[in-house]
């Protein structure tokens, strides 16, 4: 930075001068021709945003084309159907969406209150000098593989989830009632909540960098004025950086769950694959839309199968739209409760 | 030549595209599917698929199942490894009460067919239920990706049972049960027994549909299959054709050291002679030319 920005300074009156002398004779030449460049540059990049709606256009309609045949044979019951019986041509998406929503919900109540918590201290508790290194270290384990994680997931992390935590998961949650339910079960180290584990691991540095970046922002005016006034950190954090940067939040946290919506990899190790629900509990194997597309798209058989599980992309697609919708819908409300733009 | 490995439903789906000049198949299509897609098939070389366990307490090669159990094992239907159906089969061995953990592929895969085609054969209800296919909907179990997903299962959880190819189960030394195959006998799975498998199979009757599964014989493996390789009858473009053909002569005549080395068995000579009848026969170009007669 220090070495380049002397030279544009020095250069840019040289330019001026020079352009100045030029403009004198004929002074609505240069408007003509920028009025042509801004014209170009306008149709250039309505072309690239215009390419952008057509593409997305276009996979709807040829999702929807490829998986036609199954559309018209289920129909919306496709939805709330648990049977996936290929030799029988025999397709429903509930394992599946229930999977990806569960593992997903389970990784967003881990990550958030997690990243929350790196970016309180990052921002605020952490040594200056331990900033910059725990800062980037989150940065580079956004930068894993997926198969990464699902390979240390299913040959390291589940063998001592299964063993050591699983079971006093059982003990503990297990015993309450109803909740329960969710803690029964063989504890194999392998199912949906492996998977929501390893999500959450995965989506944490998303979120924790969104958030830290966003709390950076707070004006220190604020944070301050609040502390002047006898607040705690907590109450700083909570009341005031919390609030001023809400909109960001949402935002951290949604790019935190598209990611964990639409992980193949690192979820078909772990999860099970397994296209059917016998319980409620979360140990038990299961399957996510992602996870059944990975395994069987390469091998279905042309036909019904493979319309089905083009179907079930589809699915995939209106969920992310749905979660999209909602959380602008959710920023919208928060902007209007403010009653200002923040 | 430019093979690539898509898996066996691709490479149907392409040869019928007309986009590549040979398709690879663990699953043979019928006589109908082939006259269908103006196609031919032969076999190359020939794998098993076998059972693997992890049983404290149990060596290698003592457990013995056979199709019965094995069905009732991946329909749910047993659930402990001291079940008296298995405890029937292995007088003697001390079996553990542990809980049966069925481990299965999560991918499509010919390995799946040819394992779940044996257990329609071998068990009614397994047949009538779930049936056989590259993908199944099973009833129970756990499902890893790959034979090197179902093998860390396997490996990992005490008490499960899983299938992979024979290839995969020796080079990672996995714990393999004996198999009793349709004439009685328990045999272990090797070379020999895949060899004595395909002995049995009446190839030319059938355009080389033969599963080689359940096959007659006491030292027959019975989860046997073939790989297949698919071509045209009268290919729009017959030099092409012609060249893979020489290939496939040269790799019959020079691979089976390859083949052995891999843990897969080479076709006996008796079938290769049949697989060249058969292009002599069956494979022209538009003239009515015999391709294969005019390559070599």
């Amino acid at each position: 930075m220090e070495i380049t920005a002397p030279s544009p300074a020095v250069a840019v009156p040289a330019h001026k001068a020079e352009q100045r002398k030029e403009q004198l004779p004929r002074p609505r030449a240069p408007r003509n021709s920028s009025g042509l460049g801004d014209a170009v540059f306008f149709n250039v990049t309505r072309f690239f945003a215009v390419l952008t709606l057509v593409t997305l256009a276009g996979i709807i309609v040829s999702l929807v084309v490829s998986s036609w045949p199954s559309i018209q044979k289920f129909g919306l019951a496709f939805l709330w159907r648990a049977q996936w019986d290929p030799p029988a041509g025999q397709f429903g998406a509930l394992v599946q969406i229930y999977g990806t929503l569960v593992t997903s919900v389970i990784a967003l109540i881990i990550a958030i209150p997690v990243s929350f918590g790196i970016a309180f201290f990052l921002t605020e508790l952490s040594p200056v000098w331990l900033r910059r290194p725990l800062g980037t270290a989150i940065e580079l384990l956004a930068a894993i593989p997926s198969i990464v994680y699902g390979m240390w997931g299913l040959l390291v992390f589940a063998p001592l989830f299964g063993q050591y935590v699983q079971p006093v998961l059982a003990a503990t949650l297990g015993q309450i009632p109803l909740v329960g339910a969710l803690f029964k079960g063989p504890p194999l180290g392998i199912g949906l909540l492996s998977a929501g584990v390893i999500l959450a691991i995965m989506i944490i540095p998303f979120i924790a960098a969104v958030m830290r970046d966003v709390f950076n922002v707070t004006p220190p005016m604020l944070k301050e004025s609040a502390y002047a006034l006898g607040a705690t950190t907590w109450e700083v954090m909570w009341n005031v950086v919390l609030s001023y940067t809400k909109v960001g939040v949402v935002g951290g946290i949604m790019l935190g769950l598209g990611r964990a919506l639409g992980e193949t990899m690192a979820v078909t190790f772990v999860i099970g694959n397994t296209n059917f629900l016998s319980n409620v509990s979360l140990f038990s194997p299961g399957n996510s839309i992602t996870s059944a597309l990975a395994n069987e798209f390469q091998e279905a058989d042309p036909g019904l199968h493979s319309a089905a599980l083009i179907e079930l992309g589809l699915v995939l697609f209106l969920i992310t739209f749905l979660v999209l919708a909602a959380s602008k819908l959710l920023l919208m409300r928060l902007r209007v409760n403010e009653g200002a733009k923040t | 030549m430019n093979y690539q490995s898509i898996g066996s439903s691709g490479g149907i789906r392409q040869i019928r595209a007309k986009t590549v000049d040979f398709g690879a198949s663990d699953a043979p299509l019928t006589p109908e599917e082939l006259a269908k897609d103006g196609l031919v098939q032969f076999p190359t070389v020939i794998g098993g698929v076998v059972p693997v366990v992890n049983l404290p307490g149990i060596k290698p090669g003592q457990l013995r199942l056979n199709g019965q159990v094995l069905g009732d094992i991946y329909l749910g239907k047993i659930t402990k490894w001291n079940d008296k159906a298995i405890a029937d089969l292995n007088p003697g061995v001390q079996l553990p009460g542990n809980d049966v953990g069925a481990v299965r592929r999560a991918d499509g895969s010919g390995t799946t067919f040819i394992f779940t085609n044996y257990l329609s054969k071998a068990n009614a209800e397994w047949k009538q239920k779930v049936g056989e296919g590259q993908a199944v909907q099973w009833p129970v179990g756990l499902g890893g990706k790959g034979n090197e997903g179902v093998a860390a299962f396997v490996q990992r959880l005490p008490g499960s049972i899983g299938y992979v190819e024979y290839a995969y189960a020796k080079q990672n030394k996995l714990s393999y049960a004996l198999m009793q195959n349709a004439a009685g006998a328990f045999v272990t799975p090797d070379d020999s027994a895949f060899k004595a498998a395909a002995a049995g199979a009446e190839w030319t009757k059938s355009g080389f549909y033969e599963i080689l599964t359940n096959m007659p014989g006491k030292e027959s493996w019975p989860i046997t299959g073939a790989t297949f390789i698919l071509v045209y009858k009268s290919p729009e473009k017959p030099q092409q054709t012609a060249e893979v053909l020489k290939f496939f002569d040269w790799a019959y005549a020079n691979g089976d050291k390859l083949a052995a080395d891999l843990d897969y068995v080479p076709l006996p000579d008796t079938v290769v002679k049949q697989v060249q009848a058969s292009w002599t026969t069956n494979i022209k170009d538009s003239g009515g030319k015999g391709l294969w007669a005019a390559a070599r």
